[in-house]
């Protein structure tokens, strides 16, 4: 095992080391690039003019069209229209949200999601020196300006020459730009993708470790004309196969753990391997393998209260509350956040199928509202026993429609929440961009959301340890479905075998001091 | 008390068979250590290390009833469990009252007949019903691993095996609170113990008078064989 490993690793390493060696062309050579350029549209028409279909490519994917029909239920989602608990929805903020679009200039509906030259190839190839700021639309700053807007903080104009001169492959940094920080910061909605990951350690990440595999987030996401496999919307919770060889031929996800491990991966001792490798038929590889999430030092959201947004200080002024270690847990743009760092995952059948709710769904307040389910139960043969992250929010509703409602927030003017702290007009607002029917009427409902854990693979020997599970109030004490020596037997039976041993003892205890006793009568 | 005679030895269990008997008691108490553990009784080893142990005492046990069973065939020593119920009543009456009394006990041990009526019947028990329950069990919840290979999970739940096992576990359990009770019933409270040790036990007399001052922490009464 530890030979494979390390055989693995070398691999990697030299695959990787390889590439950037034996790359046959140097960007900085190409007269198209050599600039100047004065926006990111024309850094793309450069490109273009030798990666012909790139941009064709990326247009096919969600990357660009922020659209997913659900294959379990055929719902449309994807960022454009989905509904979360944390930042709630992308209508009416999208020169904010759509810094981490793919493109240039999407802030309304007016996009044109045809022109190949809105593609923005560097907001993935970028090495360095590249950042689409929120509130731009997608564009980085073409000239100094100040960022946030009224924060006194300055941003110098992007090299954009410089950028596409050293043009490279994705990395965690790159894709981390959107990934890492979803929901508005960092680490805030996954749990187990945050900025830590970009300098992971090894107990952090057994792949992407600086000192160790340093896998890019594609050396599992292997694209092909830039799709990226792996979604969490439709995931594969099971895969029981063997490894993929190098070159084969495969409908499978390339991102799933055992396509490079296979599915009975443990060969460690003989006591064990067959008995680990046998855990495989019921639980995902990450429910062992990821003992907590947000273990690299950054905090992730695990509740979000929106229905405390907008109180202001004694000055009448928006402030932030901070919790010891500096992380805010309170903003008056946002209410009160719950934070969690270590956290011990939540573990649920899960067979890759997620529902969502959506703006349409008529949502029951009285009870918390589920913002996504995770299906499968235990004679799903596609399911697996997964850790999740369950975060817990709280956001506005319409009390009349009984849907949950998307509120303009993040882009200056006179009915954004971050600016004017006025719900109605917010959600007002927010109504009238995804196109919902709105009665005025809104309160706050209890939210919950899901989230798969997969990323901060451990070390093995940092991997939950046996008793974790096989014990009365252990991890999967609420996991239906299994017999779990350890955590459970029959009640009956164990109080029988008790009574019957403590009658045994009794018995024979006091036959005993009947022989005592009548033995020193005797005398 | 008495006036000192001559106590006629018999040697009843052989070198095999102590050593048989001591490291089987071993395991059997480790198993139900570990095992007990693993059902989530207490905490001692830990969950992982507790399945190690049960695992390797549960191949060691198998390797030494392995060697028994031969030993039981070669020596004829098998026969030492067939059961009777000749005599049962009368052993049922001592332990339950005539014991208290002084009482004579009713059966005679020899090297050729060492387990009295009621031990037959115990050990028969033991070997017909409880060793099954849990080896049968035990051997399925072992190769639980294996039960999809040759399609066992299709007929066979994990629970069942795992609910007879600690059926038979608790059977042992109190088998064993018995047994260990019923070694100190000999002539003395040692008197078994020491001749499961050294293999020597004393031999009461034919004829022997009836006994009131028999001790129970020793000194020099004539034997009775008791049960172990």
């Amino acid at each position: 095992m530890i030979g494979r490993g390390v055989a693995c690793a070398l691999g990697v390493a030299l695959w990787m080391a390889g590439s950037a060696l034996a790359a046959t062309a140097d960007h900085g050579k190409f007269k198209e690039l050599q600039g100047p350029f004065a926006s990111g549209e024309d850094v793309t028409r450069a490109c273009l003019s030798c990666h012909t279909e790139a941009a064709r490519q990326v247009m096919a994917t969600r990357h660009w069209t922020w659209e997913y029909e659900n294959p379990a239920d055929g719902s449309k989602l994807g960022k454009k229209t989905m509904l979360n608990g944390f930042c709630i929805g992308d209508k009416s903020n999208e020169a904010f949200c759509q810094s981490c679009h793919v493109g240039y200039g999407w802030k309304d509906d007016s996009f044109d999601f045809s022109a190949e030259e809105k593609v923005d190839c560097l907001a993935c190839h970028n090495t360095g020196g590249y950042k689409k700021l929120s509130g731009l639309a997608g564009h980085p700053a073409y000239e100094r300006m100040e960022w946030p807007p009224g924060s006194g903080k300055f941003v110098e104009a992007t090299d954009l020459a410089r950028v596409a001169q050293h043009v490279g492959h994705t990395s965690r940094e790159t894709c981390g730009t959107c990934h890492y920080y979803g929901g508005g910061g960092d680490g805030v909605k996954h749990g187990d993708l945050d900025s830590s990951l970009n300098a992971a350690p090894r107990e952090l990440d057994v792949h992407m470790a600086q000192d160790g595999l340093n896998f890019a987030c594609s050396d599992c996401h292997q694209a092909e004309e830039h799709k990226v496999p792996g979604s969490r919307i439709a995931m594969t919770a099971a895969d029981p196969h063997g490894p993929l060889v190098r070159g084969q031929k495969s409908e499978r996800n390339p991102a799933t753990c055992q396509s490079c491990h296979g599915d009975k991966p443990h060969e460690e001792s003989l006591l064990h391997a067959g008995r680990l490798n046998a855990h495989t038929d019921t639980l995902a590889c990450q429910a062992c393998h990821i003992p907590s999430f947000a273990r690299g030092g950054v905090p992730t959201k695990m509740g979000w209260d929106w229905s405390t947004a907008g109180r202001m200080d004694q000055n009448g002024k928006p402030f932030q509350k901070k919790d010891d270690k500096g992380h805010v847990i309170y903003d008056s743009k946002k209410g009160d956040f719950v934070l969690g760092e270590n956290v011990v995952p939540d573990y649920l059948w899960f067979n890759g199928k997620v529902t969502y709710t959506t703006i349409d769904t008529r949502i029951d307040p009285s009870a918390e509202v589920a913002i996504n389910t995770f299906h499968g139960g235990p004679d799903d043969p596609d399911a697996r026993i997964w850790p999740v992250k369950i975060f817990h929010g709280k956001q506005p509703y319409d009390v009349e429609h009984r849907t949950l409602l998307v509120p303009h927030t993040a882009t200056p003017d006179d009915t954004a929440f971050w600016y004017n702290f006025d719900w109605p007009k917010a959600l007002a607002a927010g109504a009238a961009a995804t196109g919902q029917p709105y009665s005025g009427k809104f309160d706050f409902a209890a939210t919950r959301m899901i989230w798969p854990i997969t990323h901060m693979v451990a070390p093995k020997e940092r991997a939950v340890a046996c008793h974790e599970c096989h014990s009365r109030d252990g991890r999967l004490a609420g996991v239906e479905g299994i017999y779990v020596p350890g955590r459970d037997g029959l009640p009956l039976l164990r109080t029988a075998g008790w009574l019957a041993a403590l009658a045994a003892l009794a018995g024979v205890l006091i036959h005993g001091a009947l022989r005592i006793l009548t033995h020193y009568r005797g005398k | 008390m008495n006036e000192h005679r001559p106590v006629r030895r018999i040697y009843v269990f052989k070198r095999y068979e102590r050593f048989w008997h001591w490291s089987q008691a071993v395991l059997i108490v480790f198993m139900m250590l570990t095992g007990f553990e693993i059902a989530g009784a207490y905490e001692n080893f830990g969950f992982r290390r507790a399945v190690e142990y049960h695992t390797l005492a549960a191949w060691a046990l198998l390797v030494l009833w392995a060697f028994t069973i031969f030993w039981q065939f070669t020596t004829g020593e098998w026969r030492q469990y067939i059961p009777t119920l000749k005599k049962v009543d009368a052993m049922v009456r001592y332990y339950a009252w005539g014991i208290f009394r002084g009482a004579p006990h009713p059966y005679h041990k020899t090297a050729l007949k060492k387990h009295n009526p009621l031990q037959r019947l115990a050990y028969l028990a033991l070997l017909a019903v409880v060793s099954p329950v849990i080896w049968v069990s035990g051997l399925f919840y072992l190769f639980y691993a294996w039960w999809g290979d040759y399609g066992v999970d299709r007929w066979l739940e994990l629970e069942w095996v795992a609910t007879a096992h600690t059926a038979g576990a608790f059977m042992m359990l109190v088998f064993f609170i018995v047994h260990v009770y019923l070694t100190t019933t000999g002539h003395t409270v040692f008197a078994h113990i020491k001749a499961m040790i050294t293999g020597w036990e004393d031999e009461e007399p034919e004829g022997d008078p009836a006994r009131s001052g028999r001790s129970l922490q020793g000194g020099d009464d004539p034997a009775r064989s008791g049960m172990p």
